[in-house]
């Protein structure tokens, strides 16, 4: 008998065959999984030995041998759960996905009539929008550097496609819930979305991650954004996944001209937590806003990647990222700026301002600027700090005491980010998350 | 109300002041007067309990208590308030907001009932009115982005809304325009009562002209120098600190010259 030495990530390759036998889909999709599926066994799973996820270990999601969610065991769920949780302002626009699957049945969409909102698989056999997804999904979303991506696009099955047509303004804003019920066994999901707003559209999206009970789990998801001329879209990222999960994420946006991508991603959840968010400006006049807030303690590890990519003339950038630490947190921040030849008069505005809490959390933080251009405006800072002194004891001559005060001050920390939150019960809702980590009672 | 007994202090291991005595009773109001050095600040940061500063020798009684035994808030509770010479920003929080859990934080203490956003609204609007500041102030963050002068009239503002019973203003003067002065003083005045104490300290007699002193005290070289009433500060102005030079006696008090 000859026994064999397997790689840990051989466990998917089983996983995919299974996929491609019950989920067969059209031949360019079959194409893009295979192909994708090849670049994971290259590539495996990144390892701190590649100076991207340097700070990053992976090694202990790689041994938990997550094996992914089958759609014949998608769990019950409780629509009154899921609307308990939700938004007044998404109450009829919200789409659900449970482990990466699309839940028509959890999902309401009466307020979205304007707007094309589909299962990534029906889209994908749609002859409607079967080009504008064969063109765009698995474009941005680069997998070929990034074996996490690569196996996500490998198993692209289920997910979202959403269209907002040409000077559609869509006037509440939408969510896109990912639910992960881990079950009894490590398991991990695929949540795949794109998003084409087409010429002078406009709209705000929520992203919303987080579970159903306890245990440990993998999300990988991956979406990508396209922005045509003219086309504006806020987008909110929230992640509360349980302390049981692993999460990876990657966030692609690709900006077209005189397009506005305002993205604020508040990180609260998860063990282990990695988002990568790329923002190409390859036409002239288009401005984003990639903002951030994570808030971790314990032991929780969380590590966002980002890259602003001027590449024509003429455009806006701002970033601005804070953390907050307690406990024997770890925050990675490498945020990288590129101003291509030829980019002139581009604006870019880089910060990361870090909150330590306790003596044991650390940062490692990395603003990068790569400038190729001479006539630019750009500018990028890093800052990891204690509760300033001066501060404390001000609000303690006030009569607070030294808790309280400390919260206050981290609360206002926060509210840089927080504040800038344009929906209502969202922004509360971070307040209120963001005191209760630091378990503050504060009326705000 | 406040009883000062030989107190020495200073901050990293040099001695500022040098045995400085002083009693104030409810209704007065007391001037600290002094040239730069002088210790007039750090006594104010003293008796407010910040953190860098470490009492030596004295003590400080509050009320019967030992003032240099409670910590900074609690002393805030207790009803000691310092106005900040260089009052802090603090970002991401509404002065509405911080006003009102310092004022609930000290109802709390007081056993007395807390009030809710609306009804300290109409407690902060009533209050602004004694320092002329509009309703906009009340949403923006703490001082951040003020003017100089606006930031002295939100600490006498913070004062009007926390009432308290011994009152520090650590040069409230410095860096105010005529107008905003004459606001800032018609602020205290309207706040000074026969059940309070205001101590004001500043370098200059300009402010004494608007905040009328019981008592003058010029500190020197870390001890009360002279002391004497209003007109001992114009005196000082006309004179100059240089008037008053010290030397020690063999008993370690101070004489005067000139």
């Amino acid at each position: 008998m000859v026994t064999e030495l397997v790689k840990p990530e051989n466990n998917y390759q089983s996983d995919f065959r299974a996929l491609q036998q019950n989920h067969p889909s059209v031949a360019w999709v079959e194409l893009l999984r295979s192909g994708a599926m090849d670049r994971f066994e290259l590539l495996g799973f990144p390892s701190v030995n590649e100076e991207e996820w340097k700070y990053t270990n992976l090694a202990s999601l790689v041994k938990a041998d997550f094996r992914p969610v089958r759609d014949d065991r998608i769990p019950e769920v409780d629509r009154n759960e899921i609307r308990r949780n939700g938004y007044p302002e998404t109450a009829d626009a919200e789409i659900v996905l449970i482990n990466g699957f699309l839940s028509t049945h959890l999902s309401s969409i009466k307020a979205l009539e304007s707007i094309v909102v589909l299962d990534l698989s029906s889209a994908i056999r749609d002859e409607r929008y079967e080009k504008i997804v064969r063109e765009y999904l698995g474009r941005y979303a680069d997998y070929h550097d990034n074996g996490l991506t690569a196996l996500n696009t490998a198993f692209i099955n289920s997910g979202v496609f959403v269209l907002i047509p040409k000077d559609v303004k869509l006037g509440v804003p939408f969510q896109i819930t990912y639910l992960s019920e881990p079950g009894s066994t490590n398991s991990v999901s695929f949540p795949r979305v794109l998003v084409v707003a087409e010429e002078n559209s406009s709209a705000t999206v929520i992203e919303s991650y987080r579970s159903i009970g306890e245990g440990r789990y993998l999300t990988n998801a991956v979406i990508e954004i396209v922005l045509k001329e003219g086309a504006r879209l806020e987008h909110y990222r929230l992640q509360r996944e349980s302390r049981g999960a692993f999460h990876v994420a990657t966030t692609s946006a690709d900006l077209g001209p005189m397009s506005s991508y305002d993205a604020t991603s508040i990180t609260m959840g998860a063990q282990l937590s990695r988002h990568d968010i790329r923002v190409v400006m390859d036409h002239e006049g288009a401005e984003c806003w990639v903002d951030g807030l994570y808030v971790v303690g314990s032991d929780q590890h969380t590590d966002t990647h980002s890259v602003i990519d001027h590449k024509k003339p003429h455009c806006v950038s701002h970033q601005l990222y804070k953390g907050i630490l307690d406990g024997k947190a770890r925050a990675v921040f490498n945020g990288k700026v590129f101003v291509r030849p030829g980019a002139q008069k581009t604006d870019a505005m880089q910060t990361n301002k870090n909150l330590l809490l306790s003596n044991e959390a650390r940062v490692d933080t990395k603003p990068q600027l790569e400038i190729f251009a001479d006539d630019v405006k750009c500018a990028h800072g890093a800052a990891v700090g204690q509760i300033d002194q001066d501060e404390l004891f001000y609000l303690e001559t006030r009569g607070l005491n030294p808790e309280l005060a400390r919260n206050l001050l981290t609360y206002g920390f926060a509210e840089e980010v927080v504040a800038k939150i344009k929906v209502d019960t969202l922004r509360s809702q971070i307040d209120e998350a963001v005191l209760g980590h630091l378990n503050a009672r504060l009326e705000v | 109300m406040l009883e000062i007994r030989d107190l020495h202090a200073g901050i990293d291991g040099n001695e500022i002041l040098k045995g400085i005595n002083l009693t104030i009773k409810k209704g007065e109001v007391h001037a600290i007067m002094g040239p730069n050095g002088s210790g007039k600040s750090t006594l104010a940061k003293v008796l407010a309990g910040h953190p860098a500063y470490e009492v030596t020798a004295g003590e400080v009684l509050y009320e019967g208590r030992n003032l240099l035994d409670l910590p900074p808030d609690e002393r805030a509770r207790e009803g000691v308030f310092m106005a900040f010479q260089y009052p802090i920003e603090v970002p991401g929080v509404s002065n509405a907001q911080f006003l009102r859990l310092a004022y609930n934080e000290k109802q709390k203490h007081l056993g007395k009932d807390e009030l809710d956003p609306l009804e300290f609204k109409d407690l902060l609007k009533e209050r602004a009115k004694i320092v002329e500041m509009d309703a906009s102030f009340m949403s923006r963050s703490v001082n951040e982005g003020f003017s100089g002068g606006e930031k002295k009239r939100n600490e006498i503002l913070q004062m009007a809304v926390l009432e308290p019973k011994l009152a520090i203003l650590d040069e409230t003067d410095s860096g105010l325009d005529i107008d905003a002065l004459r606001i800032v003083a018609g602020g205290v005045n309207q706040l000074q009562n026969a059940e309070n104490a205001i101590i004001v300290v500043t370098h200059y007699q300009r402010l004494l002209n608007y905040i009328v002193p019981d008592y003058v005290h010029v500190l020197a070289s870390g001890r009360i120098a002279r002391e004497g009433g209003k007109e001992l500060a114009l005196e000082l102005e006309e004179k100059g600190y240089d008037w008053i030079k010290t030397t020690d006696n063999k008993d370690g008090g101070v004489a005067l010259a000139g």
